[in-house]
């Protein structure tokens, strides 16, 4: 069923683009589809856009691992439309023709703009593609039973072909339809989670019996474990780091490794799951990995309101998340933890992790608003990002360019608010509806809403893995089609102005989009098992720190200069990219001690932000006003 | 060589009305979600409070931060057609 929705969704979008393949001949065809979008049509595209597998699989899989802290990156994506629309949209329609540095370089006719912005278009662009590859590879990895990186090439043949054929024509009603059948679905599925309500042994709905994960009370002699039940028996005990105590137990005949828990003043032992690296093969729970042995879903409730054992039926909208907050609802996430056993062999464990449901519901789990000040600083510093990259994202901007006139831009951008906003409500309900239905890949987060979909039957799953797919599509197409022209059109057009006529212009972009779209293919196969969502942030930080100074500063301060912007975005760049390359996050990547990360914080943007703020006032004011063209 | 617009704008008479229009909005804004920023960062257990329908404060500030963009998004398109509209009517003839 899976695979003939999919194939189905692929062949309307390449049919799409061949179709629409004779509205990109001219420059203006290909990189701004003629700018004669209707602004509803730009509007749902823009969503199509932006609502990338970031927001899609990042956030719904971050909701259901660490409840409200995702939905952060709910809000903060949407807040910073409020900049887009009330700042940049009509200012950018008026100014530019097909890409963000033409709108940059405008007044200026600069070569240091040009190639500055095109750069900065590039890095922006690739740092968001490798969100979007990993996330396609996470997909069809499940969806068509091939390995992530076939799912990765498969991704990027198939954008490659859509920008190829028709650049921006094909990509905004590939995006345009991507972006209208998400909302429409992940309502379906919002639908389908409050009807169903919460169960503290959630079953999908009788199809799947719930896994009761077993209990055992221990005591410690000596520092050694003892089980209290009778035919246990304690093979091996590994302390990690933050204090955690696993335990490796014998039981009629099997093993596997439990979680010690101190509870009550005495020790209980938590029934666990593991992925065990052996010489002879991965074990799972204690035996061979095979198609039938894989690791179980997760994620229920261990009490509603108190009550154990209990199921709600049917709830509205402000029931679900009024029981989920609940200081006596008990919700069992699952946390992970790696180490290296007596044998040597590498362990991983997936243990229960019960939090209540205040607790879930605000901020904490992930970002520590109650930690360090460097802690809560990071916080603030994803919530600045978040704000302020939305704007500066060439991708995003250049759809601007596809309307016909500056009130149509502005009105896009109210359609693409509506929708945005209505979709980014309905995620904080899949991703906990994913939490409590035991649902979850322990292992992986990304899949939390499709995985859902699946509790709801297989056309439910089929239809929402294709458009998670076609929303992998429409992303990458924008990006490509905003990275492709960067490369023809401000670099090889305008930066070192080699002679083309308007069919080479075209041609120049189309063989610059299969560069980029080859690009797009190693990084999503090199960054496979990252969180798509921590990725986009990532982006928005650097797009935040290169563009948006100079976007903001052109537009509203009369000094600006030439030079104060293109060392603006220099310093945007380099401060962003250093500091997230010198970041507790990228350590682990690296396979270092994080706590070895000399910048400590994840989220560059408090610090290359107002750095790229200063440099451009700095430079503007010590650059000559007479260098500007007009 | 400038580079021209991809499609021409035409004068906008309404253009310095809607800057300064959509600057004050813009800082509304950010006032509302600089006090959400404030509120978790300062006294993060008060996102616990229970204040609409059993939902906590977190929850009903994050989706009135989404509520309200659109809101707002509607009131801007709504006065800057309505200036538009207003601009562009032709001077009514002068009575003799």
């Amino acid at each position: 069923m899976a695979i003939i929705v999919f194939i189905f969704f692929v062949i309307i979008v390449i049919g799409l683009s061949l179709y629409l393949g004779n509205k990109a001949k001219t420059s203006s065809g290909y990189y701004a589809a003629g700018g004669k979008i209707h602004w509803g049509v730009n509007g749902i595209a823009f969503a199509g856009d932006y609502l990338s597998a970031a927001s899609f699989l990042g956030i719904c899989g971050l909701i259901a691992t660490v409840g409200y802290d995702g939905f952060l990156y709910s809000i903060g994506y949407l807040a910073g439309w409020i900049v887009a629309l009330f700042v940049v949209a009509e200012p950018l329609k008026k100014l530019g023709k097909y890409t963000f540095a033409d709108a940059l370089d405008a007044n200026y006719n600069s070569r240091d703009i040009k190639l500055m912005a095109a750069i900065s278009t590039l890095v922006v662009s690739i740092c968001y593609l490798i969100p979007q590859m990993v996330g396609a590879g996470v997909l069809v990895e499940p969806l068509l039973g091939i390995p992530h990186a076939w799912g990765v090439l498969m991704v990027g043949a198939i954008v490659i072909t859509i920008v190829a054929t028709a650049g921006m024509a094909s990509t905004t009603y590939v995006q345009f339809l991507k972006g209208a059948l998400l909302i429409v679905f992940s309502t379906i599925l919002v639908g389908a989670v409050v009807i169903r309500g919460l169960s503290t042994q959630p079953d999908q709905g009788g199809e799947v019996p719930f896994y009761e994960y077993a209990e055992l009370q221990a005591a410690q002699l000596n520092g050694q474990f003892v089980v209290l039940d009778a035919g246990w028996e304690v093979l091996e005990q590994v302390e990690v780091k933050g204090g955690l105590i696993f335990v490796r137990l014998s039981h009629a005949g099997a093993e596997n490794w439990w979680y010690a828990h101190e509870s009550d003043g005495g020790m209980t032992l938590m029934e666990s799951q593991s992925v065990v690296t052996r010489t002879d093969g991965r074990w799972i729970n204690g035996a061979l990995a095979s198609a039938e042995n894989q690791l179980r879903p997760v994620g229920n409730l261990e009490q509603i309101e108190g009550q154990t054992q209990t199921e709600t039926g049917s709830l509205s909208i402000f029931e679900f998340l009024a029981s989920l907050t609940d200081k006596d609802t008990v919700v069992r996430t699952w946390k992970s933890a790696s180490f290296t056993d007596a044998a040597g062999d590498k362990v991983t464990v997936y243990y229960p992790n019960d939090v209540t449901g205040d607790r879930i519901m605000r901020p904490g789990l992930k970002f520590k608003v109650e930690g360090t000040l460097l802690e809560r600083l990071d916080f603030l510093s994803l919530m600045l990002a978040l704000f302020l990259g939305t704007a500066a994202l060439p991708h995003i901007l250049i759809r601007y360019y596809t309307v016909p006139s500056p009130a149509s831009a502005r009105k896009s951008t109210i359609v693409a608010i509506a929708a945005i906003g209505f979709f980014y409500i309905l995620t904080l309900f899949m991703g906990l509806g994913a939490m409590v239905n035991a649902t979850m890949n322990p292992a992986d987060s990304n899949m939390a809403a499709p995985l859902l979909a699946r509790s709801f039957g297989e056309l439910l799953f089929a239809v929402i893995s294709a458009i998670a797919f076609a929303t992998v599509l429409g992303t990458v197409s924008g990006l490509i089609v905003a990275a492709s022209g960067a490369v023809a059109h401000d670099l090889f057009d305008r930066y070192l102005n080699v002679k083309m006529d308007d069919r080479q212009k075209v041609r120049a972009g189309k063989i610059s989009a299969f560069a980029i779209g080859a690009i797009a293919i190693v990084l999503g196969i090199l960054f496979k098992g990252m969180n798509v969502s921590f990725l986009v942030g990532l982006a928005f930080a650097v797009a935040a720190s290169a563009n948006l100074p100079a976007i903001l500063m052109l537009l509203f301060w009369k000094k600006t200069t030439a030079k104060g912007i293109a060392a603006s975005i220099v310093v945007g760049i380099i401060a962003s990219l250093g500091l997230i390359a010198l970041s507790p996050e990228l350590f682990t990547l690296y396979g270092l001690n994080p706590l070895d990360a000399p910048i400590p914080f994840n989220n560059p943007g408090i610090i290359s932000i107002p750095l790229s703020f200063i440099t451009l006032v700095v430079v503007s004011l010590l650059t000559p006003k007479k260098e500007q063209a007009s | 060589m400038l580079h021209e617009p991809a499609t021409p704008a035409g004068k906008d008479p309404a253009g310095p009305y809607k800057v300064r229009l959509g600057v004050r909005m813009f800082l509304f804004y950010l006032f509302f979600y600089a006090g959400f920023v404030i509120i978790n960062l300062a006294s993060p257990k008060a996102m616990s409070a229970i204040v609409f329908a059993g939902l906590n404060l977190a929850t009903v500030y994050g989706l009135l931060l989404i509520i309200v963009a659109f809101i707002e998004a509607l009131v801007y398109n709504a006065m800057c057609h309505k200036k538009e509209t207003e601009l562009e009517k032709p001077e009514p003839q002068a009575k003799a």
